[in-house]
């Protein structure tokens, strides 16, 4: 026999508004969850890049060209064996070999580069606006330079490299999917609204958007883009590119909900009450939809950062001095420094950590909105 | 029936393909200045002397001083002849440059077709019969891996570990012996040695969605009534399973032609220079990186219509397998 439940126990669900019940069937996806709090630190990085991040990201130093990853140890030793908890890093030296020439980094006994937390380091400006110097691990002694992910061909740090690389690969997923979100939401949503003509004409141009092999019309039009553009322009520039091809299945999405919307019962009767078109359009359906095209935006996100990867990969996208993981992945190029320093990957792992994360978080998104989803898909 | 859906379906292609030239000649004209500018300059750069008779010649040839519909009737009249232009990094006409390539990369993208479809489908097949198994999580696991990484980082880790491990470089589609040769039997198994890298690499992410697609559609097939009947009249678990719904869920194996082709063709792009394929990739890519634009503009153009032949296709191969499509 099932237990006979107060129905007032239950009250709080009957009032519940849509949002809070998408967040209640939401919170029990594990993966998105976990994917929600990757997504927020992420951003986060992108943010305070500068704070996080021990160094200037395009200070070169000549005499740690490919200086290998250091291990970060947070109990430090004395000899008299007395310890006590600061992070520190063993020191390496540059050595030639007589003969061959060749160059490796070997450990120097003994000596540690000593770190602090929150400790003030090279002066920077947060946004243009903040004067500052904190910064969250920095070497006790200034001057000195430690390496968690190792350094690239010019002795650049790698870890405030792929940081400050981190604000530009997530905020051109946002970006570029805020100008697909407005392309997709206003044909798709004529397409869905009127349909008729209009809808076949803009169904065959998205079928013919979507025909088309995206990279080789990416890497056209990237290349197509003046030479003597600023970064800024650049950037932009190839923001639009991408979302230039990017909007259809946002597209598709509205046009699906407008079509599936406008028999509902709401609608009728606001169109009965003599709503006007507007009101009919962002008062009743907009907001009924709003779910679904998170969901989608948040799935569009990684497809955008997997494109400027690709494209900054192969030299057609953004460019030095401008970072992102793609412009990173760059120095990945050949098999010489990919054998000679495999931590020029770690952009790469951040790309597919960014991705898994933005996925799973749109799947739980997606789930979550859908009423009737069937758990387990 | 079917040849009158084939039909429309064919004549709706005759637009397509028409819109695509359009693209493709768009492509070529978007970069600042004419091409005569850039093909003075790369003759010039050569230390070529730059003759004004010959460059006026161009001009008149390719209609320079004219608006943009009557250089596009001029370049598409001239495709339509088999002729692309000429290529101002390689001094030759386009067409001698392009057959070779651009066969390799078709050759590339239907096998890691096929490769994908004989991965994906017993897989799919698999993970959903035996929903939330051990063997169901790794497949998905490493379904989401792959959909999430990018081709060029797949086919760099391959190479860090073919060369670190192995000692061998794994880029090429030929050894060094065969590079020039004219095609022979040693040559197209020389070929088949190779070309297993970049089709497993290509073929990983359209695997995994394939995958993803196959388990989806099997899933909700296997819940509905005319399984359970089949099942109470005892009929094997496995006759049951491949004759009726997995003959449903087949479907989108069969559309994967026209999503799936595009995809690999542009994703080939990369992969084909990370690898340093021979294909049409990389030209494609340094000639775009050159502005040569109407080596680059035949490449897009033809990289475009092989995907409207794809889609093509698998309309056609839809409509024979599934009579629902042909009536609607």
């Amino acid at each position: 026999m099932a237990t006979v439940v107060d129905p007032r126990a239950h009250a709080h669900t009957e009032v519940a508004s849509q949002w809070r019940l998408m967040w209640w069937s939401f919170r029990r996806h594990r993966l998105a969850m976990i994917g929600l709090t990757i997504v927020i630190l992420l951003y986060l990085i992108a943010l305070f890049a500068e704070f996080f991040a021990p160094f200037d990201p395009q200070a070169a130093r000549a005499r740690d060209v490919y200086h290998p990853p250091q291990r970060i140890h947070f109990v430090d030793t004395a000899e008299d064996g007395s310890w006590r908890l600061n992070p520190w890093v063993q020191d390496y030296k540059l050595e030639r070999d007589k003969f061959t020439l060749q160059q490796t980094y070997v450990p120097l006994e003994g000596e540690r580069i000593r770190l602090d937390f929150l400790g003030s380091g090279e002066p920077y400006t947060l946004w243009g606006l903040f004067a500052l110097e904190t910064r969250l691990l920095v070497p006790e002694e200034q001057g000195r330079r430690f390496y968690l992910f190792g350094a690239d061909r010019l002795g650049r740090d790698m870890l405030s490299r792929t940081l400050h690389g981190t604000r530009i690969s997530m905020s051109i997923g946002l970006v570029g999917v805020l100008v697909s979100l407005l392309l997709g939401l206003t044909l798709g949503g004529i397409s869905g609204y009127y349909g008729g003509t209009v809808d076949m004409v803009i169904q065959r141009i998205i079928e013919f958007v979507l025909s088309l092999p995206t990279i080789p019309i990416w890497l056209g039009l990237a290349a197509a883009l003046p030479a003597d553009w600023t970064a800024l322009q650049r950037y932009f520039a190839i923001t639009l590119i991408l979302s230039l091809i990017g909007w259809t299945e946002l597209a598709r999405v509205v046009r699906g909900r407008f079509l599936a919307l406008r028999t509902e019962d709401f609608v009728t009767a606001a169109t009965l009450d003599g709503c006007s078109e507007k009101r009919l359009i962002f008062r009743h359906m907009l907001p009924s939809m709003a779910s679904h095209i998170i969901a989608s935006v948040t799935l569009a996100i990684p497809l955008m950062i997997l494109a400027e990867t690709s494209l900054s990969f192969l030299g057609l996208g953004l460019q030095q001095p401008i970072i992102s993981w793609g412009v990173l992945l760059k120095e990945a190029q050949n098999i010489r420094s990919i054998a000679q320093a495999p931590w020029l990957f770690i952009p790469g792992v951040f790309v597919v950590v960014a991705v898994l994360a933005l996925n799973f978080l749109g799947d739980g998104l997606r789930d979550a909105a859908d009423p009737y989803a069937q758990s387990g898909r | 029936m079917l040849a009158a859906f084939i039909l429309k379906r064919l004549l709706w292609a005759i637009p397509f393909l028409f819109a695509v030239s359009i693209v493709a000649f768009a492509l070529i004209q978007a970069p600042p200045g004419d091409y005569l500018t850039t093909f003075a300059a790369t003759l010039a750069a050569s230390g070529d002397v730059v003759d004004s008779e010959r460059l006026d010649a161009l001009r008149t040839r390719y209609g320079l001083d004219q608006p943009f519909l009557v250089q596009y009737w001029k370049w598409i009249s001239g495709v339509l002849q088999g002729d692309f232009g000429i290529s101002f990094e390689w001094q030759q006409p386009v067409s001698g440059l392009i057959w070779e390539r651009m066969g390799l990369s078709v050759c590339l993208a239907v096998s890691t077709l096929l490769f994908t479809w004989a991965l994906a489908f017993p897989i799919g097949i698999y993970s959903a019969v035996r929903k939330y198994s051990i063997g169901d999580y790794i497949v998905s696991t490493l379904g989401f891996i792959g959909l999430a990484t990018p081709n060029f980082l797949l086919a760099l880790v391959l190479m860090y570990i073919g060369v670190v491990h192995f000692g061998t470089d794994v880029g090429g589609l030929f050894s060094d012996r065969y590079q020039a040769a004219p095609w022979s039997w040693g040559k197209f198994v020389d070929l088949l040695t190779h070309i297993w890298v970049p089709v497993v690499i290509l073929g990983t992410s359209a695997t995994a969605s394939l995958i993803r697609i196959m388990r989806a559609n099997l899933l909700d097939e296997l819940n509905k009534p005319y399984v359970t009947t089949a099942r109470a009249k005892g009929l094997s678990e496995f006759r049951l399973l491949v004759k009726y719904p997995v003959r449903l869920a087949l479907n989108p194996f069969i559309s994967t032609i026209g999503w799936a082709f595009p995809q690999l063709i542009s994703g080939a792009v990369i992969t084909a220079f990370v690898l340093s394929l021979p294909t049409a990739g990389p030209l494609l890519l340094q000639a775009l990186l050159a502005q040569d634009m109407y080596l680059a503009g035949a490449f897009i153009l033809l990289l475009c219509c092989l995907t409207v032949v794809g889609m093509l296709v698998s309309d056609i191969l839809l409509a024979l397998v599934d009579p629902r499509v042909r009536y609607r």
